[in-house]
C-alpha cells in the first residue's frame, strides 16, 4: 500500500499539468485528477504488472478528460478564443507572464482534442511517441501524424500575430478564431 | 550522409531529443543542407520550449489536499469500513438453475482461476453452485419459512443487509439459503427453483474493488451465470440455464435492489 502512495505521488505534478492544459479549467483539472487518482486507488491490482505506473495514470486521466469534454461541448459549454481568460490557465505570477502562458496555451486550446492531446504529451510531458500511442489508444502512425500536424497548426496560429512564436506568442485580439472541437 | 533517408518523424525525433546521437547527427547534418526546413524545425523546438515554460508553472504549484494519496487511500478505507457496517446494500445471492441433469455437473473442470473482482465472485458463484445448487437432500440451511432468519445471518456475516428478491414473476420460488465461504470472505447464497425443479442461485457478497460494475456474463463448465456490481456489493446469477435466459432474471434482482435502497 505504501507502495501504491510512492508510484503515484511523483506523477501527480504532471497529472494535474496535463489535465490543466488539455480542459483548460483549473477547478475541472483538479476534478478530473482526483477521479483518476480514486481510480487508479481501486483499481491497482488491475495495473499489468509490467506496466509503467506514469503511463496507466496518464491512460485513466486522459480518458476521464476526453470524457468531460464531451459532456460539456454537448452541454454547449464551447468557450470562444477570447473568452477563455486568464482563469482558466493563469497561475499566480507576474501578469506579463500571465499573459504570455495564456497565449500560447490559448493557441493549444484552438486545436482539436485529438492534436491537443498528443501535442501536450509529447512536448510537456515528455512521453515517448509509443506511450502517447498506447495512452490514447491510437497507432503511432496515428500519433505522429496527429504531432506534426498540431505543430504546424500552432504555428500558423502563432504566427497569425504577424510575431514569432518564441518571441511573443500573443493571440489576444483575434476574435475569429474559435476553438476547433 | 545516411544510407536512409530523413523523415518526417526523424524531424519532430529531433526536436523532442528522442533521436539516438547517430540518427540526430544525420539529421543536424540534413538541416545545415536545408536551410528551410531547418527554419521550420527550429520555430517547432521554440514551440515546444514556450510550451514547457508556459505550463511549467503548474507543476510547481503544491498539491492541494484533495489530490492527496494518502489521504484518499485513507478516506477509501474508512467509506468502505463504514459501508460494511451499515449500508443497506445487499448480499450475494446465488441462485442456481439445477433440475435433471444436476449430478452430472459434478466434476465439472473449471480450467481458469480467477483472483479478483467480479471475476472471481463469478467463479465462486459457479463452484458454490456445484456443490449446493445440484444437492437434493439438503441444498438450503434456512427454509423460505425461515427467511427472517436467513437475512439476519447474511447480514451479520457479510456486513451487508440483505434482501431476498421476489422472482415469481420470472417463474422461480425461493426455496432458502445459507452462508457460504468464499476466498474473499462470507458470501450469501440464495436458491430459487422453478416448477421443474430447475434452479438458480444467486450470491452476493461485499467487493473490494470491481465496486460498481456492468453486468458481465459468464460460464464455467456447464454453469452459466450473470455477474455485476453496484455500490460496493457484488451479485452473481448462476444456473444452467441459458445465460441469455438467465440475463432477464439479473435485471430483475438488480431492478428489486436498487429499488429498495
Amino acid at each position: 500500500m505504501a507502495d501504491m502512495a510512492h508510484l503515484i505521488e511523483p506523477v501527480i505534478p504532471a497529472l494535474r499539468r496535463y489535465a490543466r492544459t488539455f480542459v483548460r479549467g483549473a477547478g475541472d483539472a483538479d476534478d478530473l485528477v482526483q477521479d483518476t487518482l480514486e481510480r487508479a486507488i481501486s483499481r491497482w491490482h488491475q495495473r499489468r504488472s509490467d506496466g509503467d505506473t506514469r503511463t496507466w495514470l496518464f491512460t485513466i486521466l486522459h480518458n476521464l478528460a476526453v470524457n468531460h469534454l464531451r459532456r460539456a461541448a454537448r452541454r454547449g459549454r464551447e468557450v470562444p478564443l477570447d473568452d477563455a481568460g486568464e482563469s482558466d490557465v493563469a497561475v499566480p505570477s507576474t501578469q506579463e507572464d500571465a499573459l504570455r502562458r495564456d497565449d500560447i496555451l490559448g493557441a493549444v486550446g484552438q486545436l482539436s482534442d485529438d492534436q491537443r492531446s498528443v501535442l501536450l504529451l509529447v512536448s510537456i510531458e515528455d512521453v515517448s511517441y509509443a506511450e502517447a500511442a498506447r495512452i490514447l489508444d491510437i497507432p503511432i502512425g496515428t500519433v505522429m501524424s496527429r504531432l506534426a500536424r498540431a505543430r504546424a497548426l500552432l504555428l500558423n496560429l502563432l504566427e497569425e500575430q504577424g510575431k514569432p512564436a518564441s518571441d511573443r506568442p500573443h493571440l489576444r485580439g483575434v476574435p475569429h478564431l474559435r476553438r476547433v472541437q | 550522409m545516411s544510407s536512409h533517408p530523413i523523415t518526417e518523424d526523424d524531424l519532430h525525433g529531433f526536436v523532442d531529443h528522442l533521436l539516438d546521437s547517430a540518427r540526430r547527427s544525420e539529421v543536424q547534418t540534413y538541416l545545415d543542407a536545408h536551410p528551410e526546413i531547418a527554419a521550420r524545425i527550429a520555430a517547432f523546438s521554440h514551440q515546444r520550449e514556450a510550451l514547457r515554460v508556459a505550463a511549467a508553472p503548474i507543476a510547481d504549484e503544491p498539491i492541494p489536499p484533495q489530490l492527496n494519496v494518502r489521504h484518499l487511500m485513507e478516506g477509501r478505507r474508512r467509506s468502505q469500513a463504514s459501508s460494511w457496517r451499515s449500508m443497506a446494500a445487499s448480499v450475494l445471492l446465488l441462485v442456481v438453475v439445477g433440475g435433471a441433469g444436476g449430478w452430472s455437473l459434478r466434476g465439472t473442470v473449471v480450467e481458469r482461476s480467477e483472483t479478483s473482482g467480479i471475476a472471481a465472485l463469478a467463479q465462486e458463484a459457479a463452484y458454490t453452485f456445484n456443490v449446493y445448487g445440484v444437492d437434493r437432500s439438503h441444498p438450503v440451511e434456512f427454509g423460505p419459512t425461515d427467511k427472517a432468519q436467513l437475512v439476519s445471518w447474511i447480514s451479520s456475516r457479510t456486513g451487508r443487509t440483505v434482501s431476498v428478491p421476489d422472482l415469481t414473476a420470472s417463474g422461480y420460488a425461493f426455496m432458502g439459503g445459507r452462508l457460504v465461504a468464499t476466498p474473499h470472505g462470507a458470501a450469501g447464497l440464495l436458491m430459487y427453483s422453478n416448477g421443474q425443479g430447475q434452479r438458480l442461485a444467486m450470491l452476493a457478497r461485499p467487493m473490494t474493488i470491481d465496486r460498481d460494475t456492468r453486468m458481465s456474463e459468464h460460464s464455467y463448465g456447464d454453469i452459466n451465470g450473470v455477474t455485476w456490481a453496484s455500490k460496493g456489493t457484488g451479485f452473481s446469477l448462476v444456473g444452467p440455464a441459458p445465460a441469455d435466459l438467465l440475463h432477464p432474471i439479473a435485471d430483475e434482482v438488480r431492478r428489486q435492489e436498487a429499488g429498495r435502497i
